[in-house]
């Protein structure tokens, strides 16, 4: 009989779940190495390459939506458009990954029959990226420094917790859980659909980095709570009386920022709803990770027992030295 | 305690009022302005700064000007474009973008920037170049200096101070910050070029021009041993110490990588820019996401903090209320923050004040689930709102603390590296937090002491109703 409530014993199931969609997401990431001619886990946006510049000058008003649906018409799905000067000047500057000459004037074109082009102030040229990879390497180091920081931070905040350290340990667990899924969904929908990462991917792996470990600390910290107040009990039943106790608070929290984040999507702009989505990923990742994750993980290393399926003795709760 | 509470109802209500008045788009007087003394004169409008991203800013086109219509290499344009970069961000332009585009232009993005003198004149600066005494102490590189020559033309060799002493003397005798000697510009260089020395480490060989030849031996005689600052202007590049009395040529050698090298022989060879550059166009440009995508999202945002603030008063009724009043006064007083400090709002910045808005509706729930759990295990309402934000309080501690640790990383590395968008990230998170403690700690705990002493009959009365509990 398959008892939700019984996170800690079925923790097997829910390990399987996520090395399922992280398995996913890491093929769909060496698809993509394989297949993209960046040789790159996701498509790269005009940030990160070398590309295109458009400037275009119309002789009548035209909407950046318009724009934008003639570009994603020969299969340019992010295109960054600007407008330059006075509005009623219609120049407007598009940005996109590198385009060969010959489709270049084809999109040019295109554009000619949504409104009328000025062909003498109108002109593509080659841009190199605005966002070097130096940028995304520090940023890379930042959240690697971040993570040990933490590390160390919910080490020495459970310190009179036994085995604080496998508490921390387990919290990064969760958060690389976490991390790998919004990156590995992105590759998915990548291969997919043609989502390009752009500048704002990176802000958005910060993000959930940061719903994940607000969320583990939170169920931790019950834990916490309730080993000092309830010595003697089992060691597992006071990890599910936790977990139970704060799951009204993570699912109102979640539900919340998933209410939010949903209102983003649907009626927000067109150029952050990718980064919403991936927001929106991550943040339920980061809530099913706290649950399901995190703390069985910590009760599994304390039972030396992975995935739940021992014989074992039951082991009486220790707090406090 | 009873009128304790109300002095900090009175507390909340005056911020409150202060916030408010700082957000709301109106113009303020002069003197309110004249209060916020740390911001530069010159942006001093007490307007929430937007990034590029978000509200445009200023475009400048350079392109390459070689005599004689020769082509620049994609190395001295890239390295042009490595230069006016450190200058853009010297400036503090949050954001900006700094791109090559085709083979002899540089396309410059400057948010937030409208004056474009301004702009045009950090770009046009050509880069003096000056060797600088500075005694037996070299200065750390990256020191912003007073130099005689950039002050007054002042310079040792030819010596141009009408009475024979160093001007620095002079000077130094009543100006306030110390002014250093500039030994020569960079006029006396013949060339300047990486290298390796025989033990392997990277260092940059320069050649002095015959003319200067004589001077530069007599100056290395007489400050032997001391310090002898490569200036640009008027920062310190790189400070060595004059290890040998030198003619025609040389060595610099110190902690060089082959990077730093390749760029210190650049900057002495070509003074600062390796290719001369003329302004083609400049403009001012619309927010690269498209001001309709940002309208769209603002009103996003206002359906999302309706829908957030129903439901947090279906779910936790009378306290839910109270809460969407502490939220109020979260954003107000978050948005004052950042028109006070200044911060430059950019979407990652919005991005990292939408994590501190989850934050502080997640402490609220964390004190709200508490307060039930407490007033179901039967305490008595007043008991059970202290209990509430006791219990509550480490796990909002720690998951904040943690959070907090993050932005400092973050914006350490933003920093360092030119990372702005990181460091937008971690800025409006951390003031976002410290924000949201405050509001859930003090404003939220205010507003429940208030009403659960002031109206516990009738709450008690009323209680499924009023509490759901």
């Amino acid at each position: 009989m398959f008892d939700i409530f019984r996170i800690v014993e079925n923790r097997r199931y829910y390990f399987i779940l996520s090395l399922l969609v992280i398995a996913l997401g890491v093929l769909a990431m060496i698809y993509n190495v394989i297949t993209l001619p960046t040789h790159t886990p996701w498509r790269l946006s005009v940030d990160f390459l070398p590309g295109n510049r458009f400037e275009l000058k119309f002789t009548q008003p035209i909407s950046e939506d318009q724009i934008r649906s003639v570009f994603q018409s020969f299969g340019i799905t992010n295109p960054a458009i600007t407008r330059l000067g006075d509005p009623a000047e219609n120049i407007w500057q598009v940005r996109t990954v590198f385009i060969e000459g010959q489709r270049a004037q084809e999109i040019r074109n295109a554009l000619a029959g949504v409104a009328p082009l000025d062909e003498n102030s109108t002109q593509v040229q080659s841009v190199s990226p605005t966002v070097a990879a130096q940028v995304t390497q520090a940023a890379l180091v930042a959240v690697v420094t971040a993570t040990v920081a933490i590390l160390l931070f919910i080490w020495w905040s459970f310190r009179k917790a036994e085995h604080a350290f496998r508490y921390s340990v387990c919290a990064i667990a969760a958060l690389i859980h976490d991390i790998s899924i919004a990156a590995g969904i992105t590759a998915i929908f990548s291969a997919l659909f043609n989502w390009e990462i752009d500048a704002l991917f990176l802000t958005a792996m910060l993000t959930v980095l940061g719903f994940s470990i607000q969320d583990t600390i939170v169920v931790y910290d019950r834990i916490r709570e309730n080993l000092a107040r309830r010595q003697g009990e089992l060691f597992e039943t006071i990890v599910t009386r936790s977990l139970l106790e704060t799951l009204n608070r993570s699912l109102t929290t979640s539900l919340i920022n998933i209410m939010v984040l949903t209102a983003l999507l649907l009626f927000g702009g067109a150029s952050i709803k990718q980064f919403v989505a991936v927001l929106l990923v991550g943040m339920f990742a980061g809530t099913y990770s706290s649950i399901f994750i995190a703390v069985p993980l910590v009760v599994a290393w304390f039972e030396r027992d992975l995935w739940g399926t021992k014989q074992r003795a039951p082991r009486i709760a220790v707090a406090g030295k | 305690m009873r009128q304790n509470t109300f002095v900090k109802l009175l507390i909340i209500l005056v911020l409150l009022a202060i916030s408010v008045y700082i957000v709301i788009p109106v113009p303020k007087p002069d003197f309110v302005k004249s209060l916020v003394f740390w911001q530069e004169a010159r942006g001093r409008d007490l307007q929430i700064k937007q990034g590029l991203d978000l509200k445009g800013g200023l475009q400048v086109l350079l392109a390459s000007n070689l005599p004689g219509g020769v082509e620049p290499t994609a190395e001295q344009m890239e390295s042009a474009r490595r230069i006016i970069e450190d200058r853009v961000n010297g400036l503090g332009v949050s954001e900006p973008i700094i791109q090559l585009q085709g083979e002899d232009r540089i396309l410059i993005e400057l948010p937030g920037v409208t004056d474009r003198n301004l702009a045009i004149d950090l770009i046009k600066q050509t880069g003096q170049l000056e060797f600088v005494d500075a005694g037996f102490n070299p200065l750390p590189d990256g020191t912003p200096i007073s130099t005689t020559y950039s002050l007054y033309g002042g310079l040792l060799f030819p010596q141009t101070s009408p009475t024979g002493k160093p001007i620095s003397e002079t000077l130094n005798a009543q100006a306030t910050g110390r002014v250093y000697d500039t030994a020569f510009t960079g006029e006396i260089l013949q060339s300047a070029t990486p290298g390796l020395d025989n033990l392997g480490r990277h260092i940059v060989s320069f050649a002095i021009k015959p003319q200067f030849q004589g001077d530069f031996q007599r100056y290395t005689s007489e400050k032997l041993n001391q310090a002898m600052c490569i200036v640009l202007d008027q920062r310190v590049i790189s400070c060595p110490t004059i290890r040998a009395v030198l003619s025609a040529d040389g060595t610099i050698s110190g902690s060089f990588t082959r990077e730093s090298a390749t760029n210190l022989a650049l900057v002495l060879s070509y003074g600062s820019l390796p290719v001369p550059l003329t302004i083609e166009t400049t403009r001012d440009i619309g927010a690269t996401l498209g001001a309709d995508s940002i309208r769209r999202s603002l009103i996003a945002g206002v359906i999302a903090l309706i829908a957030m603030v129903a439901f947090m008063i279906a779910r936790y009724r009378l306290p839910g209320a109270l809460s969407a009043a502490s939220l109020v006064f979260f954003m107000m007083a978050s948005l004052a923050l950042f028109v006070l400090i200044p911060v430059t709002l950019t979407l990652p910045g919005i991005a990292g004040f939408l994590l501190s808005v989850a934050a502080a509706v997640d402490a609220n729930v964390l004190i709200f689930e508490r307060f039930r759990e407490e007033l179901r295990g039967g305490r008595t309402m007043r008991g059970a709102v202290e209990a509430a934000f006791q219990r509550a309080w480490p796990s909002i501690r720690d998951a904040n603390i943690s959070t907090l640790i993050t932005c400092a990383i973050l914006f350490v590395f933003g920093n360092t590296f030119g990372a702005s968008a990181v460091r937008g990230f971690a800025i409006t998170l951390s003031l976002g937090i410290l924000v949201s403690l405050f509001s859930a700690m003090f404003v939220t705990r205010t507003l429940m002491r208030l009403t659960f002493s002031e109206q516990a009959e009738t709450i008690e009365a009323r209680r499924t109703a009023l509490l759901g509990v």
